[in-house]
């Protein structure tokens, strides 16, 4: 598996991968795509990363243990559906947070850090178990 | 329409099934992969299939144009898929740790939580 | 929504009302257990500070869910939709006095739980995450028991599969594999079980509001019929296979007696009670048509499952498994009140899964105390703990008498709520099998405590000799955190053996508040759909 051509190429996937995933993440809300789909991507991209350089690396790379990225998401996922409590509303109803930077529309919303949430979440628990599976085939 | 799928779901829990039954995990996982989708598509068409368009709302409006197919079995699915490969992925990783912690993948030999001579409580005092 | 210039009357889909600060408490348990796990998850590495946090989180859920019990019963039943989209569609969050009830007690033995995890699990069980997945086990159960929406509850089990799978291989020994996956597997094949019902009901009813299905089953002409029925097995046998009743109960001993002690407890405790649970929900708010259709199935697979937990419970010698038999006992009462279906019975179901939540518990914290103390959970290896430690092995046989469902303890009322129940309402087979069954859980229970504590040591010891006790064995239990919620739970064992009328009281108005022996939930669908409901 860790030909030449694959071990050169596999950084650069990597970051594509990472930045699409991220491209996807930011589109999920009025268009196909979101958090769960863009945490796969990115999953996938630690994947091959791990494959074609080893587990050690991605985990070097990516700093944080994945079950902790995963903690974090389930925590921002959950405190973004609390931010109604103080409007009078019910758990989870979408807050908005709208303004204009040069013409442009820029709607930031509870929604939008929920899906983030849901992307970590997906990242870390899924890149941790394609790391472990992938650190037993080395042994 | 709906009596095609409808078979190839019958078709689906017939395979997960015979391979469930099998005494080999690897099969077993196989079996409940299968299961899982054939799950998803019993949901998929218990909201009834249509041929309508995507349930998107375009820009410019606030309720759809036309008929839309129905989004609502398509959540369902989706979390159902999303649970279902979770655990999945899961299962794969501790039947692996199994085979290589007890050297078998057949179920029958795995005894160490139950072994064979299972001792009966003292009869006298 | 953004920009919004077109009228869209959002009265016809949205809760326009503001919401009592007091209703958001029906979220606070998932809520406060679900921060609090992701907290715990990201401190893995810090295991001296995560039991603390995982005990303040645990202890924040048990007032959390006091004082929702508080708001339900000065309220009645409350209901919250998520994201304020007004139900059916938006998934309704909906609190009754039955689920308050058992969040409040499920919350108390997962406090306990995580004070006695501070003894026996090690750095490294805490390390692969003890806390985290209690707490998130504990936002999966409480989410079970408080969500009105089939779908969401599917959900809720599917969490609290997960985090048991965490906590069940926390050693990640090879007995703990070995176990796991019999649970893993056959809990996964009980869950799409469940999915598949969940399908069919939806592509039924065109929605998975319990509220909403039962007032449409509630409206058809013959309730019982056809894809209904269908339905109404597979939820039967999904649910009883999560709650190990007979034919389906082989993954418990299997697996029980694997994990860390106190997985065991909370697992005894809390996992088979959230299947009795959701059977109690499912059938007899949504489904009572086909739950008299099925009765005497039912009938005979709660006399089944009675007897093999008593019986498996006198063939084994390994105290854990021989414990894991006396849950399933426990779920046979549990299910015989169900088919009765009369107010009494209900609530003495749910008077019963109250008792057996923290009896079970309690058992397993017990067995864990004994195998310190002796060394071993081998009746045949187990002797002369009474000398050791003689308010033990009273503790010992207050807990074993009340499991039995002798007077004055906390398992006597149910019992008798029950027996009354079938024999006044023609299921007088089913009262006996209770009777016979507690009969045989006495002898079993009588029989570990004068092995393990009354005769003077291990087999072999001569008769009238005493083995000498070692010096210093008593120091391994690792200082009070053992003992306090022993205490506590035994506290609660006697006070409600001695003063049933609340609890009684509590569990009629949770089988009213779930319509049982009256045709029509009025409070359950007013509180969802408002008054026109």
């Amino acid at each position: 598996m860790r030909t030449i051509i694959f071990r050169t190429i596999a950084p650069y996937l990597t970051a594509l991968m990472v930045l699409f995933s991220i491209f996807v993440l930011l589109r999920g809300h009025n268009e196909p795509g979101g958090g769960f789909i863009g945490g796969l991507i990115a999953a996938s991209a630690l994947a091959i990363f791990g494959i074609a350089c080893g587990v050690a690396s991605v985990r070097r790379a990516i700093v944080f243990h994945p079950m902790s990225v995963a903690g974090f998401g389930l925590f921002i996922g959950a405190l973004a559906g609390t931010l109604s409590f103080f409007k009078d509303q019910a758990f989870m109803t979408s807050q908005w947070l709208i303004f204009h930077i040069f013409d442009a529309e820029i709607a930031l919303s509870t929604p939008l850090i929920f899906d983030i949430g849901v992307y970590l979440v997906v990242v870390g628990a899924i890149g941790s178990i394609a790391l472990a599976l992938e650190e037993r085939e080395v042994d | 329409m709906e009596t095609g799928v409808v078979v190839l779901i019958g078709l689906f829990f017939a395979v997960s099934v015979y391979l469930m039954l099998s005494k080999q995990l690897v099969r077993m996982l196989l079996g409940i992969a299968i299961l899982g989708n054939s799950v998803n598509m019993l949901i998929f068409a218990n909201g009834r299939l249509t041929r309508e368009v995507p349930p998107l709302i375009p820009k410019h409006l606030y309720t759809p144009e036309f008929a839309t197919a129905n989004p609502l079995p398509q959540a369902l699915v989706l979390t159902a898929i999303v649970i279902s490969f979770s655990f999945f992925a899961f299962l794969l990783v501790l039947a692996f740790r199994a085979y290589q912690e007890l050297g078998t993948d057949e179920v029958n030999k795995m005894r160490v939580a139950e072994p064979d001579d299972n001792q009966t409580p003292p009869q006298g005092y | 929504m953004a920009g919004s210039s077109v009228s869209v009357d959002l009265t016809q889909a949205m809760v326009t009302a503001p919401v009592a600060a007091g209703d958001w408490l029906i979220v606070a348990p998932s809520l406060i257990t679900m921060l609090g796990g992701s907290l715990c998850l990201m401190l893995r590495k810090n295991t001296e500070l995560q039991p603390k946090l995982g005990i303040a989180f645990l202890a924040l859920l048990v007032l959390a869910s006091l004082a929702l019990l508080v708001r339900v019963l000065d309220y009645g039943v409350i209901t919250m939709v998520m994201g304020s989209w007004l139900p059916p569609f938006g998934i309704a969050l909906t609190v009754d006095a039955l689920g308050a009830t058992l969040t409040l007690i499920g919350s108390i033995v997962a406090l306990c739980a995580g004070i006695y995890g501070m003894a026996t699990v090690d750095g490294t069980g805490r390390r692969y995450g003890f806390y985290p997945f209690l707490l998130l086990l504990m936002t999966g159960v409480c989410g079970a028991f408080l969500t009105g929406d089939v779908f969401n509850l599917y959900v809720w089990f599917e969490v609290l599969l997960i985090s048991s799978y965490g906590m069940l291989i926390l050693g990640n020994d090879r007995i703990q594999l070995d176990g796991a996956v019999k649970y893993g597997v056959l809990n996964l094949v009980g869950t799409n079980l469940f999915l598949i019902a969940t399908g069919l009901l939806y592509g039924i009813f065109g929605t998975l509001n319990m509220a909403d299905i039962a007032m449409k089953v509630s409206a058809l002409e013959n309730p019982a019929s056809g894809t209904l029925s269908t339905v109404a097995a597979l939820y039967f046998l999904a649910f009883a296979m999560k709650a190990a009743a007979f034919p389906v109960n082989f993954w418990l001993p299997a697996s029980y007696h694997t994990p860390n002690v106190v997985v065991s407890a909370v697992f005894a405790g809390l996992l088979t009670k959230v299947g009795v649970y959701a059977l109690i929900r499912i059938f007899v708010l949504i489904l009572p048509d086909s739950l008299e259709y099925m009765a005497d199935l039912i009938s005979l697979v709660a006399i089944a499952t009675l007897l093999t937990g008593a019986f498996g419970a006198l063939a084994q010698s390994e105290m854990r498994r021989l414990l894991g038999y006396l849950v399933i006992a426990g779920i046979g009462a549990m299910l015989a009140g169900v088919v009765v279906g009369s107010i009494e019975a209900i609530s003495g179901a749910i008077f019963y899964a109250v008792h057996s939540i923290i009896v079970m518990t309690a058992l397993y914290m017990a067995a864990g105390i004994m195998s310190y103390m002796g060394g071993s959970y081998d009746l045949r290896k187990l002797g002369g703990l009474y000398q050791k430690n003689a308010a033990f092995a009273g503790v010992f046989l207050v807990l074993g008498f009340a499991v039995s469902g002798l007077p004055p303890f906390s398992g006597f009322w149910p019992k008798i709520m029950l027996v009354q129940a079938a024999f006044n309402d023609g299921w007088g087979w089913l009262g006996a099998a209770i009777l016979v069954s507690g009969f045989l859980t006495t002898l079993a229970m009588g029989r570990v405590w004068i092995y393990a504590f009354w005769r003077g040591g291990p087999e072999g010891t001569p008769d009238g000799t005493s083995i000498a006790i070692p010096a210093g064995s008593v120091v391994q239990l690792g200082g009070a955190a053992p003992w306090i919620p022993l205490g506590i739970l035994t506290a609660l064992v006697i006070y409600f053996g001695l003063q049933p009328e609340w609890m009684i009281e509590l569990s009629t108005q949770g089988a009213v508040g779930v319509g049982a022996g009256v045709d029509d939930p009025v409070g359950y669908l007013r509180s969802v759909f408002g008054d026109q409901g």
